[in-house]
C-alpha cells in the first residue's frame, strides 16, 4: 500500500522561469520617468524663462544647425521663446493632466464596471444603457463643447476627460467581471463563507487589476492627447502658460521657416502617448501571475 | 432520526419558466458516500449548488427543504445559511482549471476557510495546509502553497482542491464530477485519495458523476437522475445486480466495458425514453393540481 502511495505521489516539474524584463518596459518606463522629472524640476532646469520673449533672438535653429546660439538647444519661436523650455514647462501640464484625469477616469469608470458586471440586475442595466447613449456622442466635439459651456481651465480639462472616458473603463471591467462570476472559484469562495462584496473585492478584483492598469495607462496617453487637442484649438489653460498642444498650433503657421517649434513637441507627444500605451502592456506581461 | 443531509422535495426552476429539479429527495448520512448519476443536463450539479447556496442567478428553489446537520438551511437568512455552510459543507468543484482564483497563491485559497470562518491563526492554518498536502500525496508542499494555479499540472490542481475541500474538516462534501476533467491514470489516484480522505474524516460524501464505473467503485447508495427527477435510488450492490428502472438497466447496458469492446456502443431504447417523458409528463400534471 505505501508503495502504490509512493508511485502516485506527484512530484512538480514546473520550474520557475522569470523572462526578462523586457526591452519595451525599459524604453517607454525610460521616457517616462525622464518626463516626469524634466517636469518635476522644470523651473530649475530650463535653460531659459519660457515666457520671456527676445524679438531679436527669434527663430534660432537647434544647436546642431548653422546660427544657433549656445543655451538655446532647441531653437526658438518667432516671438524668440526657448523651445526647450517651453517643452519642459508644456511636459508638467501633460502630466498632471494624464495622472490625475486618468486615475479618476480609472476609479470612476472600473468601479461602475464591477458593480454592473458583479451584481448585474438592475444596477447593470442603468448602468449600461447609459454608456450605450454616451457613446453616441463623438468624443472630442463632446469635450469642445462641454469645455466651452464649463469654461477652460486645468479642472475643465479634467472634468472633460472623465466624462469623455469613463464608459471605456466601465465597458472593459464590466465584461471582464461578468465572465470572471461565473467561475467556479467564486462559487468556491462563496461556499467557504464570503459575502458577496467581500468576493467581489477579494477574488474578482486582483484578477481585474491587469486589465485596469494597461487601460488606465493607455488612458494617460489619451489624456495627454486630448488636452494637447484641446490646447490646440485654445480651450486649455490660460493662453499664455506653455503647453504642448499650443506650441504645435504655434509652430504650424511658421512650419517653413522654423520647423523646429512643431516638430519637437510633436514628437514629445508622439514619445509620450506611445510609451503610455506600451508600458502598460509591459506591465501586464511582466506581473500578470497568469501570463508570467 | 434525520440523516445528516437530507433533501426533500426539492423543485428548481428557471425564473422564466422551465423546471429544472423535479421534486427531488435524497439523505446522506455521516460516513456514507452517496452517487448521483444521470447523463449530462439531468441537473446532477444543480442539486449540488442547491444545497451550497451557489444556484446560477437565473435560477431559484420553488419548494422543498435542505436539511443539514439537523437544520432546514432555506428557513435561515443568508448570511447564516452562508456561515452554517462554510462550517459544514465543502465543494469539490467539476472543473480543476477554473475552480482556482488564477491571480492568488493556493496556500491562501486552502486556508481561507480555517482563517475566515473557523478564525484560525495564520500560522495554524498555514500549518494544516501543509499536512493537507501531504496527505493528498503532494510533494513539495511548501513549494506548492506559495505557487499560482496555473504553475501546476490538472491532477495536481485537482489534489490541492481536494485538499481545500477537506481543510476545515466539513462533515459534508459534495464533489461535482472530480474526475472527468482528467485522464484514466490520475482518475484513478484522485478517486482513491477522495475514498480514502472520506473514510478518514468520515465525511459525508455526495459524489456527482455520470460514470457507473467510478460510482460502483466509490459509493454506497446511488441515485439516478433523468430531466431532473430521480427515476430510482438504491443501495449500490443491489442496483448492480439487479437495476429496478428500465432507464437504469438502459443506462448499465451502454456503459462501455473495457474488457469487451466488440459489443459497440448500446444507446437508450426509445422505447424507455418514452417511458421517461411520460413519467416526466405525468409528474408535471400532478405537481400543477
Ligand atoms: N446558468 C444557467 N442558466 C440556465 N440554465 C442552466 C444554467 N446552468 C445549468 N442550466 C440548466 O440546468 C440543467 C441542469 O444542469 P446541470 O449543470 O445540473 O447538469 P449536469 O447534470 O451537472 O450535467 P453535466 O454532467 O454536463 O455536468 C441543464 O438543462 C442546463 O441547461
Ligand atoms: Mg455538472
Amino acid at each position: 500500500m505505501l508503495c502504490s502511495i509512493q508511485s502516485y505521489a506527484m512530484r512538480d516539474t514546473r520550474s520557475e522561469i522569470r523572462p526578462k524584463l523586457g526591452i519595451r518596459l525599459w524604453l517607454c518606463g525610460g521616457w517616462l520617468f525622464c518626463l516626469v522629472l524634466g517636469a518635476l524640476f522644470a523651473p530649475w532646469i530650463s535653460p531659459q524663462d519660457p515666457l520671456a520673449q527676445d524679438l531679436f533672438a527669434a527663430r534660432l535653429p537647434p544647436f546642431w544647425v548653422a546660427g544657433s546660439e549656445p543655451g538655446f538647444w532647441l531653437g526658438t519661436d518667432s516671438l524668440g521663446r526657448d523651445v526647450l523650455s517651453r517643452m519642459l514647462h508644456g511636459a508638467r501640464l501633460a502630466l498632471i493632466v494624464a495622472f490625475i484625469a486618468g486615475t479618476l477616469t480609472c476609479l470612476i469608470g472600473s468601479t461602475l464596471g464591477i458593480f454592473a458586471g458583479y451584481y448585474q440586475g438592475w444596477a447593470d442595466r442603468v448602468i449600461s444603457r447609459f454608456i450605450d447613449i454616451w457613446m453616441a456622442f463623438p468624443p472630442v466635439l463632446f469635450a469642445i463643447l462641454l469645455i466651452a459651456v464649463i469654461g477652460t481651465g486645468m479642472t475643465s480639462i479634467i472634468i472633460a476627460i472623465i466624462i469623455i472616458d469613463w464608459t471605456r473603463f466601465t465597458r472593459v471591467v464590466r465584461a471582464e467581471t461578468m465572465s470572471q462570476s461565473v467561475m467556479d472559484y467564486i462559487a468556491s469562495a462563496q461556499v467557504a463563507g464570503r459575502g458577496k462584496f467581500s468576493t467581489m473585492v477579494s477574488e474578482i478584483l486582483p484578477n481585474l487589476l491587469p486589465t485596469i492598469v494597461v487601460l488606465l495607462s493607455l488612458e494617460m496617453g489619451i489624456a495627454v492627447i486630448v488636452e494637447a487637442i484641446l490646447s490646440f484649438v485654445n480651450l486649455s489653460i490660460s493662453t499664455d502658460s506653455p503647453t504642448w498642444g499650443g506650441m504645435i498650433a504655434e509652430g504650424r503657421i511658421s512650419i517653413h521657416q522654423a520647423w523646429w517649434v512643431l516638430v519637437f513637441p510633436l514628437i514629445a507627444l508622439f514619445l509620450t502617448v506611445l510609451s503610455f500605451s506600451q508600458f502598460g502592456e509591459g506591465l501586464k506581461d511582466r506581473f500578470d501571475p497568469v501570463l508570467r | 432520526m434525520i440523516a445528516y443531509l437530507s433533501i426533500r422535495n426539492l423543485s428548481v426552476s428557471l425564473s422564466n419558466g422551465p423546471e429544472i429539479l423535479r421534486s427531488i429527495s435524497l439523505d446522506v448520512d455521516a460516513g456514507e458516500v452517496h452517487g448521483l448519476v444521470g447523463e449530462s443536463g439531468a441537473g446532477k450539479s444543480i442539486i449540488g449548488k442547491s444545497v451550497l447556496g451557489i444556484l446560477p442567478r437565473a435560477m431559484g428553489i420553488t419548494s422543498g427543504e435542505i436539511w443539514l446537520d439537523g437544520v432546514n438551511l432555506l428557513s435561515l437568512s443568508v448570511a447564516q445559511r452562508r456561515r452554517r455552510i462554510g462550517a459544514l459543507a465543502a465543494l469539490i468543484p467539476q472543473d480543476p482549471l477554473t475552480a482556482l482564483n488564477p491571480s492568488r497563491r493556493i496556500g491562501p485559497q486552502i486556508t481561507r476557510r480555517l482563517v475566515g470562518i473557523l478564525g484560525w491563526s495564520k500560522s495554524a492554518a498555514q500549518a494544516r495546509a501543509l499536512e493537507l498536502l501531504k496527505e493528498v500525496h503532494i510533494e513539495n508542499p511548501e513549494h506548492v502553497m506559495r505557487s499560482y494555479p496555473h504553475e501546476l499540472s490538472g491532477g495536481m490542481r485537482q489534489r490541492v482542491l481536494i485538499a481545500s475541500a477537506f481543510a476545515a474538516e466539513p462533515k459534508l462534501i459534495i464533489a461535482d464530477e472530480p474526475t472527468t476533467a482528467l485522464d484514466v491514470t490520475v482518475q484513478k489516484q484522485i478517486l482513491r485519495l477522495v475514498g480514502e480522505m472520506q473514510a478518514r474524516h468520515r465525511t459525508a460524501l455526495l459524489f456527482v458523476t455520470h460514470d457507473l464505473g467510478v460510482v460502483s467503485k466509490v459509493c454506497d447508495h446511488l441515485s439516478v437522475l433523468y430531466a431532473g427527477m430521480i427515476v430510482e435510488k438504491s443501495q449500490m450492490r443491489s442496483f448492480f445486480a439487479a437495476p429496478s428502472h428500465p432507464y437504469s438497466r438502459a443506462l448499465l447496458a451502454a456503459s462501455p466495458k473495457y474488457d469487451d469492446l466488440s459489443g459497440g456502443l448500446v444507446p437508450v431504447p426509445q422505447a424507455v425514453i418514452d417511458q421517461l417523458d411520460g413519467e416526466i409528463t405525468a409528474f408535471d400534471k400532478g405537481s400543477r393540481t
